[in-house]
């Protein structure tokens, strides 16, 4: 195989362990925050670890699956490679989930998995398992080391892979003899693969086919995914914007892309989004896709979504076209360029009268969901969209957002604000319970990274149940002393689940209902600050004690029992025929 | 939508792994694999694989993506077959008594142009090449004479009529890419 990769032969060679080289590496590529997890076949690098503290800050999870998610939250706040490093067999086969998860949200991460020995392969020795054949499918590059020698190629082609093109996770999967082995190490980096095109460059023509539909355009229309984040192009999206006056609507992913209350942002798309743009979706003659991927739960029924538009969908990743729907000009690239290129050629425009005729989507939405959402129930129950409206408001608006999976995720998502990008941090594809509380713990370390201080609060939205698949990460809060906000959104329910038993299957609440632990006992055990709050009288103290506590703070919002999350498009609905009720 | 029978050709870094990933975009889908080809390509370093399969035009379209995005993957393109020359080669051990008994036999080996590679007191072995039906009819004809002890298929092996490979051209512009890129850059390691 050819190793593309550059040395750099001006610094001198140093002889040392497979181990370490793994740690210089990862210090060589930026890396300062590992999660993660000891055990016996990754020993010798966390040898090699202790000798690395100063540098690499090694945060100690409660659990493997707590470590992966840890390194996606990180990612995702930062924009850099998030890193989780485990053992073999079990250790490795809990991360499988986080990868997976990676994979589906685009997530730059790398997992270090320890193997056996060399000798040991394919002899079912203790606690081995075949890591690169599990994780072939849901990763974007999976290798196993088996020489010393390889490990400076190894991390830097990890490093680039996961971080170039359309980011996503990658394995390390680390023999313990390479491990041991040593080697001459100098700094290495690949920034080339021969097979892989990370930067295609957007095809002119394309773009002058874009640029005429969306000039002719009367009703133009852009869907923003996380692929304006992810390629940092939201001054781009919004020179577009501001040029040609087009109304957006942004995936669950694509939130905080542009600002909540930027005039043109109709708001969130999809199941649980909002009126106006999932109406504009069926509306436009002009339907212009950034960096989003068409998922099911954006677009409903695909027989019945944007027949009557023109699409125009920009992506870095080639496979995303026609994946879903059928599509008219794909622009391939990075989003930063082509987006900028096509606010070139595109004619400045007002397209105040289609906004207008949006409007009163939301005005609708707002008067028979919103208005009730945001206030406590008749007999004073809190709700779940109430207590996220008014941690956000709390916060300024200025708070990392990371939610859990189901109605704690869709509501926070939906009114909470957002002011600046990287502001949400959830399980959109995967829609992993149990993400939010150590993705929670990542998200710390990933703000610290690039803001370098705690000023904007990382506000935890979960529920029971998910809070409670991963409740040892508690543990790593406490040692940490992680400054984490968790609002834990208690309804005694899988909510989610039982919202759709009410709505598809006659109320029969199968196993939905769920007994909790006493949460604040729990916290205590941990050294957590914590409060449970039942009435709206109590609300806005609680919040305000939570935010301006200097620590970890876990706040117990009892809410309705049996709320809905609404709008919603019913599975295979049109997106535009939203539910306002169930 | 209408089913037809698509060769797929795959041009790869010659990696252990690969293959499971390119099958993976099958199997995901459920979507069966008629034939299988692999082999070193004319590229020093890069294995093609030649695979047909039967589903819908949007199925494999989609397949050929996933395929294409494999970070060791060159390229991956798809093909009718009115757009391809395919053969295949196939073996089939016959039993010598019969054979020798049966001059039909030696009839149908003339009609399908196929020789006999091999013969001992036990067995004698047929080898034949030609396209997938040509194969198969033989096949069927021999068996009548319950003659057929062993019978193997390679698997299609195609050219395009197309002016097809691009493979080349592109690993010498990504070379050029990366011969600028290293200029200014580090020294490469050899």
């Amino acid at each position: 195989m050819i190793k593309e990769q550059k040395i750099n032969k001006e610094v001198q060679a140093v002889k040392m362990t497979g181990g370490e080289a793994l740690l210089s590496a990862l210090e060589d590529h930026g890396v300062n925050t590992l999660f993660g997890y000891p055990g016996g076949a990754i020993m010798p690098v966390y040898d090699r670890l202790y000798d690395h503290k100063e540098k690499l800050n090694h945060i100690l999870m409660r659990h493997e699956q707590g470590a992966i998610h840890a390194a996606q939250g990180f990612a995702r706040v930062s924009g850099q490679i998030g890193v989780c490093m485990v053992t073999s067999g079990p250790g490795a086969t809990n991360t499988i989930t986080g990868i997976a998860d990676a994979m589906i949200d685009s997530t730059p991460v790398l997992v270090i998995a320890g193997q056996v020995g060399t000798k040991m392969l394919g002899s079912d020795a203790f606690q081995e398992v075949d890591l690169v054949g599990i994780t072939q499918p849901i990763s974007k590059w999976s290798y196993q080391i088996r020489s010393a020698a390889d490990v400076p190629w190894a991390v830097a082609r990890a490093c680039y892979i996961a971080t170039s093109g359309r980011p996503g996770p990658v394995v390390l999967d680390f023999t313990k003899d390479a491990q041991i082995g040593t080697l001459d190490y100098q700094p290495t980096i690949v920034d080339f693969i021969r097979s892989y095109v990370s930067n295609p460059q957007p095809q002119e023509g394309s773009l002058e086919q874009a640029a005429t539909l969306i000039n002719e355009a009367t009703k133009p229309f852009m869907l923003v995914g996380q692929g304006v984040l992810l390629g940092e192009a939201t001054a781009e999206l919004e020179e577009l914007v501001k040029k040609t006056d087009i109304p957006v609507g942004e995936t669950l992913l694509g939130l905080s892309a542009m600002p909540s209350a930027h005039p043109n942002n109709l708001g969130m798309l999809g199941m649980h989004g909002n009126l106006a743009p999932n109406k504009a979706t069926n509306l436009c003659d002009v339907l212009i896709a950034v960096g989003m991927r068409f998922d099911d739960r954006v677009t409903g029924n695909l027989e019945t979504y944007a027949p009557q538009a023109k699409v125009i969908h920009l992506d870095i990743d080639p496979a995303e076209f026609n994946k879903n729907v059928r599509v008219d000009v794909p622009i391939l690239g990075d989003c930063k360029q082509s987006l900028k290129k096509l606010t070139a050629l595109c004619a400045p425009r007002n397209h105040q009268s289609w906004i207008d005729s949006l409007l009163p989507y939301a005005e609708e939405e707002h008067r028979v969901v919103c208005s009730k959402e945001l206030c406590s129930t008749p007999d004073g129950a809190l709700r779940m969209g109430q207590v996220a409206r008014l941690v956000s408001q709390a916060a300024h608006d200025e708070a990392i957002l990371v939610t859990d999976v189901g109605q704690n995720q869709m509501l926070s998502s939906r009114y909470f604000r957002y002011t600046h990008p990287r502001s949400l941090v959830t399980s959109g594809g995967l829609g992993t319970m149990g993400f939010g509380l150590p993705a929670a713990i990542g998200a710390i370390y990933g703000n610290r990274q690039v803001n370098h201080d705690d000023k904007k609060p990382v506000v935890l939205m979960t529920g029971d149940g998910g809070i409670q698949m991963v409740i040892q990460e508690l543990g790593t809060i406490m040692e940490q002393q992680c400054p984490v906000k968790m609002v834990i959104l208690n309804n005694s329910y899988l909510g989610n689940v039982r919202q759709w038993q009410e709505m598809f299957f006659k109320k029969r609440y199968s196993f939905t209902p769920m007994e909790n632990p006493d949460y604040l006992k729990l916290s205590d055990a941990y050294g957590i600050k914590s409060k449970r709050v039942v009435s709206e009288e109590q609300i806005n103290e609680a919040i305000a004690e939570m935010l301006s506590y200097d620590g970890a703070y876990l706040l117990e919002v009892c809410v309705e029992k049996e709320g809905n999350v609404m709008p919603m498009v019913p599975i295979g609905g049109t997106i535009s025929d939203m539910l306002l009720e169930p | 939508m209408k089913e037809a029978l698509y060769t797929i050709i795959v041009h790869s870094e010659n990696i252990a792994g690969v293959l499971n990933k390119v099958t993976a975009a099958f199997t995901r889908r459920q979507v069966n694999i008629e034939t299988l080809n692999v082999s070193a390509s004319s590229i020093k370093g890069v294995h093609k694989y030649t695979i047909t399969s039967r589903t819908d035009a949007i199925n494999i379209e989609r397949i050929v993506q996933q395929i294409s995005k494999n970070i060791d993957v060159i390229q991956a393109h798809f093909f009718l077959d009115s757009e391809l020359m395919h053969r295949e080669i196939a073996m089939y051990k016959l039993s010598t008594d019969i054979l020798k008994s049966q001059p039909a036999i030696s009839q149908i080996i003339r009609k399908y142009s196929a020789h006999i590679i091999e013969v001992n007191e036990v067995f004698s072995i047929l080898e034949m090449s030609g396209v997938d039906e040509e194969i198969t009819a033989l096949y069927e004809e021999l068996r009548n004479f319950n003659t057929i002890l062993q019978f193997v298929r390679s698997g299609r092996v195609v050219v395009t009529t197309s002016s097809f490979e691009h493979v080349d051209d592109f690993l010498e512009s990504r070379n050029k890419e990366h011969k600028l890129s290293r200029e200014s850059c580090w020294t490469k390691d050899a």
